[in-house]
């Protein structure tokens, strides 16, 4: 433990029902540096940086700040000691205005105006463009970020607890975050930076301590280790990648987006502007976007939970679609994978038969005078649990039971053993771990060599770089033309994700 | 040492059977508890309440004729709130059952025709299923909350029986008491039992219940409704229609109110009164979450529902207990029965005070 | 005429002034994030114990306060259910209600048909006696003042204190409340318990001043109609009030028309206070992105910091 050292923990450990979350874990951030935490998705990281930050309490261990020991008994208490910590997802409030989102994580309580007074200094100070007066509903994704990063700011901290803040930014926005923690650091402020994202972490950080099954497995100089070393230390083992296959020649179209309008009917919800989208058999075609920009709008329109202006703004093999259904277009072929795989693609207390009924009943004849036949569901549940290599108790296990990545791949598996001309995804690999990314990525290059069109929504870019043939951005309820993924690049992609040149591009096709 | 819940990975199948067994023990000894405080033995008032009402055939019949309406409402609120949709008016879907059944019986009375009975069963679940109706017209039209429009309605109910009851349906030689004619027995349902009160409408609930089951267990419109009301998301995204679910459960359960309601009034009462349920209405609710939404265990809850309005009468008769012990009872058994439930999704663990433990600073 | 306009805005005003106080209290409560379904319930006994003690000790401010303790007392035990068993908060409520019901008429039992004298009204000399002003504006009892400051004190908090910043946060994402460092389920204890003891404070305002009397189940819907104002006020404090005042017009004005002795069947005049909450939830709730906009975003939604 030498003199510089910010926070330390030793031998923390926290027990979940069921897992050790964090297994005597031993960490150390120095004054003035941006350490790294990396680890894939359930290694540890979040359960971690909440005990630092005084949301959970540690089973066991210590935890040092500035060589004393301390325990850290509430969020407050963590703010006090000079930690302040940005949420993966935002700690925000969307009815209030950015001045009182601010104060509420503030321990002081100053007046509303002095404190909009506070927040533009800093904001400028750091060139994060916040207008306090604005309602933080009205934000988008990386705007909210700002109004959690000025709130930590206005607290004067030590140490900035950042949880995966790039994965909700375009590449552009994450250059400027980067900045950002720089000058901090510069100041004397310390940094815990916490990713999976291996480029990143080469580009912005010091040190790096690697978490894999809530246990450390190793520390890193990150400027000194190639990605492929550090991804090695957090998966454990060489990383797979999906076998891409020749992309072969796409067939007639599937799914033809014509004009597609749509007035959003949620509070805060993005209305879409005339969008147009062809996707045919045999290819993936992926559609970019920050999370925010009109995509769960166009979710709920091409699965038919809202219904479209006109008949045929959407159509599936040429059937106009737009005033039908999800059963009608499930009917026409579609299959479709929700963003919200837990309380959308599955209900959590159903069990997966249950669930696998949820819509394959019509495709594979379960139900017969209005009446189920179970066994039918239990023999498909089975099949789906036995070729996707799916991790659970049996078919009557309850889908909440199951972990993230294997959820997935029993959703994947249910919507892809019904044979569909057409599938559309969202979000195929979000917060799954990297074994089961792999698999369900193969899947998805496996069924585009059975002829079927694919439709992937995501904001992972490098998954859609991975997997699809073309690739179009969604910003502010407005699509970009679909170019060839091998045609263009992460940057390009990045700046129509920003909508920086959305017109000057709309110029370039006409 | 404090008590903390902890969430369980899957519902616990053995706590879902139990906590209603849970439940009543606890209601037993608060309620020894209360006869207490109001001064009497509560060995004597428990076996007063409890047991002597069912000690012989009649106690066992009137037991019946209290549980039939009961299970009839209990089993249409529960399809419904399996849903997520709370009519907690069918108190007036009954009302408006037994007006519009009842009306059959008053406008023919001089028939004798066999289709009377039929008639009246028919209208009375029609009458129930149109009170229900409105709160489905509003809440699918206008998002206007069922929960507040179905118990005013009840209100609206009740106060239309009582009109009725003073003008139209009046009976004309009743020396102006606010009563209908006496139902002859053409439009009276048919005793099961020589003695009881007991009609067929016992049998009628008990194949209602097994419908239910069915409906529930394995139909597909069942299994909509149990995804709409555990997962609305998921019942959105796999096409279900919200809408014609609410339609659907609030017609269902109307009906199966409006048809208690006919019952009640074609059977034991056999006129149409100012005031016709002691309440049926809205102690179905209890017994439907007494029997877990589910149709049979709404069975058993009925019968044991129908006990603490015989048992709350015998106190009253026999200890001069007031009539209100039985909707405290009721109450309470409801309370200890929802707090009960949460050991079906988390398990009770005992932590230490303070959850850190801090070693000696290692060296 | 001055003198019966000055009657009927005077009865109109007792007769809002019940739901004013249930009203505006369970709008705090629903802010916090949570629905209370047994506001009439805790009325009822509210109104009971607020008689009970009166009769016994014969100082009607010894009433209020019973009033609303029992309130409390009844809140308390659908604090218990809804936030630390997690229970479902419809059904709690609705159990609270059933519960409610009984044990006030079995507390009631034997003070049914007691005779008592109302709550004294303000009398200030000149002042109260000005034709139509005086008694509109100065001619009642102390709580019909205190309903308005509620409001008003309610406004306050909720818009201009940081008690109530927090308290709209926690109604709005108790997950991100508690990430900050909040005490939701404190926070939510408190809210509750002031719905409690304002519901309890209504009900006491019906059995001690706008027909000083206990009567089984004498709060006839009007916790429910409480629960509908806050709906209709769209979770706004100012509009509670001109919604309580709306309703209390309506009992008024069929009371005086069944009065006046028009060939209307009084039951349906009756039925006028309950169909009026019909159409007033409709009109409002038709407009349902205005609702989700205004109502708190966790409202009705269990939570455990776990999940």
């Amino acid at each position: 433990m030498t003199a510089e050292s910010l926070l330390t923990l030793s031998q923390v450990t926290k027990r979940f029902p069921g897992c050790i979350a964090n297994d005597h874990v031993d960490l150390d951030v120095k004054a003035g540096e941006i350490h790294a935490l990396l680890g894939e998705n359930g290694a540890g990281k979040s359960t971690l940086m909440k005990i630092v930050y005084g949301v959970l309490k540690p089973d066991e261990g210590e935890i040092f700040w500035q060589g004393k020991p301390v325990q850290i008994e509430s969020p407050a208490a963590a703010r006090r000691l000079g930690i302040g910590m940005v949420f993966q997802h935002f700690s925000l409030f969307d009815s209030l205005t950015v001045a009182e989102n601010i104060a509420l994580g503030l321990d002081s309580n100053p007046p509303l105006n002095r404190l909009a007074e506070e927040i533009r200094t800093i904001a400028s100070r750091y060139s994060l463009a916040i207008d306090p007066d604005r309602h933080v509903h009205s934000l988008s994704v990386g705007e909210r970020q700002r109004v959690e990063i000025v709130r930590c700011l206005l607290q004067d901290p030590k140490l900035l607890i950042m949880d995966e803040p790039t994965s909700v930014l375009t590449p552009q926005e994450a250059d400027g975050l980067f900045e950002t923690l720089r000058e901090l650091v510069a100041e004397g402020c310390s940094v815990l930076y916490i990713s999976h994202k291996l480029e990143e972490i080469r580009a912005l950080c010091h040190r790096a301590t690697i978490l894999r099954g809530g246990k450390v497995v190793g520390f890193a100089d990150p400027k000194a280790s190639t990605a492929r070393e550090l991804a090695a230390l957090m998966i454990g083992s060489e990383v797979g990648a999906s076998r891409r296959g020749a992309a072969g020649n796409a067939g007639e179209p599937v799914l033809e987006i014509t004009g597609l309008s749509f007035p959003g009917d949620q509070p805060f919800g993005i209305d879409l502007h005339d969008l147009s989208l062809t996707v045919r058999a045999g290819e993936i075609v992926g559609v970019a976007g920050v999370a925010g920009n009109g995509q769960a709008e166009f979710l709920d329109v091409l699965n038919g939970e809202a219904l479209c202006l006109t008949a045929d703004a959407i159509r599936i093999n040429g059937v106009g679609v737009g005033w039908t259904g999800p059963r009608q277009r499930r009917m026409l072929g579609m299959g479709f994978v929700p963003e919200e795989r837990l309380g959308q693609g599955a209900v959590p207390e159903m069990s997966l038969s249950e669930n696998a009924l949820l819509s394959s009943y019509q495709q594979k004849g379960m139900v017969s005078g209005g009446m189920i036949s179970l066994g039918k569901a239990i023999s498909f549940a089975r099949d789906i649990i036995r070729t996707y290599a799916v991790r659970a108790r049996g078919d009557m296990a309850e889908a909440r039971s199951l972990s993230g990545g294997n959820l997935q791949k029993f959703i994947m598996g249910r919507e892809i053993m019904q044979d569909p001309k057409l599938l559309i995804v969202a979000a195929p690999t979000w917060g799954v771990d990297a074994g089961a990314a792999t698999a369900i990525r193969q899947a998805l290059i496996d069924l585009r060599g059975r002829g079927a069109a694919i439709l992937v929504i995501s904001q992972d870019l490098d998954e859609l770089f991975e997997i699809t043939d073309r690739i179009a951005v969604i910003h502010h309820g407005r699509l970009s033309s679909a170019r060839p993924t091998s045609e263009t690049t992460i940057e390009e992609i990045g700046l129509l994700m920003g909508g920086a040149d959305a017109a000057a591009e709309t110029a370039d096709v006409a | 040492m404090l008590l903390k819940l902890e969430p369980r990975g899957e519902r616990s199948k053995v706590m879902i059977y139990a906590t209603p067994f849970i439940a009543i023990a606890l209601t037993l000894f608060f309620g020894a508890g209360l006869f207490a405080l109001m001064g009497h033995a509560p060995q004597t008032a428990l076996y007063t309440f409890f047991i002597k009402p069912v000690s012989d055939v009649y106690g066992m019949s009137e037991l019946l004729v209290k549980a039939t309406p009961l299970i009839l409402c209990a089993v249409g609120l529960a399809i419904g709130f399996r849903a997520n949709v709370w009519n907690i008016g069918a108190e007036g879907q009954l009302i408006a059952g037994a007006i519009a059944g009842g009306g059959m019986a008053l406008l023919f009375h001089d028939s004798q025709g066999l289709w009377l009975l039929p008639l009246m069963i028919v209208t009375g679940i029609a009458g129930g299923m149109a009170w229900a109706a409105i709160p489905a017209f509003l809440k699918t039209r206008f998002n206007a909350n069922e929960i507040l429009t179905s118990l005013m309605l009840t209100y609206v109910a009740t106060l239309l029986l009582s009109y009725l009851v003073n003008g139209p349906y009046r009976d004309p030689d009743g020396f102006n008491f606010p009563e209908s004619r006496i139902f002859h027995d053409a439009a009276t349902l048919p005793i099961l039992f020589e003695g009881s009160r007991v009609s067929i409408s016992a049998i009628i609930a008990l194949f209602v219940v097994l419908a239910a089951w069915m409906l529930l267990s394995r139909s597909l419109i069942g299994f909509q409704i149990r995804v709409i009301g555990m997962t609305p998301s998921a019942g959105s995204f796999a096409g279900f229609s919200a809408k014609g679910i609410i339609w659907f459960t609030l017609l269902v359960s109307g009906g199966l109110a409006g048809l208690a309601g006919i019952s009640e009034v074609a059977g034991p009462i056999g006129q149409l009164l100012p005031v016709i349920s002691p309440g049926y209405g809205f102690t179905a609710i209890i017994v439907a979450f007494l029997g877990r939404l589910h149709p049979v265990g709404i069975l058993f809850a009925g019968l044991l529902m129908a006990l603490s309005y015989i048992g709350g009468e015998a106190v009253q008769i026999d200890m001069g207990m007031p009539l209100a012990v039985t909707g405290v009872f009721q109450g309470m058994l409801l309370f200890f029965l929802l707090s009960a439930d949460v050991l079906i999704r988390y398990r009770i663990r005992r932590v230490a005070a303070r959850p850190v433990t801090v070693k000696a600073r290692a060296e | 005429m001055i003198d019966t306009t000055a009657a009927i805005l005077l009865s109109m005003i007792a007769a809002a002034t019940p739901l004013v106080f249930a009203a505006t209290g369970e709008l705090v409560t629903e802010k916090s994030g949570v629905l209370n379904l047994g506001v009439e319930g805790m009325m009822l006994l509210g109104a009971v114990s607020g008689f009970a003690t009166t009769v016994a000790t014969g100082s009607p401010v010894l009433g209020v306060v019973a009033g609303a303790l029992a309130g409390i007392g009844m809140s308390l035990l659908f604090a218990f259910l809804t936030l630390t068993m997690l229970a479902n908060q419809v059904a709690s409520g609705l159990a609270l209600t059933l519960f409610g019901v009984g044990l006030s008429a079995l507390i009631g039992q034997d003070f049914v048909g007691t005779p008592m004298d109302a709550l004294p009204k303000l009398a200030i000399p000149v002042i109260s006696d000005l034709p139509l002003i005086g008694p509109v504006l100065f001619g009642h009892d102390p709580l019909v003042y205190l309903s308005v400051a509620l409001v008003g004190a309610v406004y306050w908090f909720l818009n201009h204190s940081r008690g109530g910043l927090v308290l709209r946060a926690v109604g709005e994402n108790h997950h991100a409340a508690h990430a900050i460092g909040y005490h939701v389920i404190g926070i939510r204890y408190l809210a509750v318990m002031f719905g409690g003891a304002m519901s309890g404070i209504g009900g006491a305002y019906l059995s001690l001043a706008y027909t000083p009397m206990w009567i089984e189940n004498m709060t006839a819907g009007r916790g429910w109609i409480a629960l509908a104002l806050v709906v209709f006020a769209t979770w706004k404090p100012g509009w509670v009030l001109i919604g309580a005042y709306l309703f209390g017009g309506v009992t008024i004005a069929q009371l005086h028309i069944q009065g006046l002795g028009v060939d209307i069947p009084s039951q349906f005049l009756s039925m006028l206070p309950y169909l009026a909450t019909i159409l007033v939830l409709v009109m409002i709730s038709r407009d349902s992105l205005r609702i989700r906009l205004n109502a708190p975003a966790c409202i009705g939604k269990v939570f455990h910091p776990d999940s």
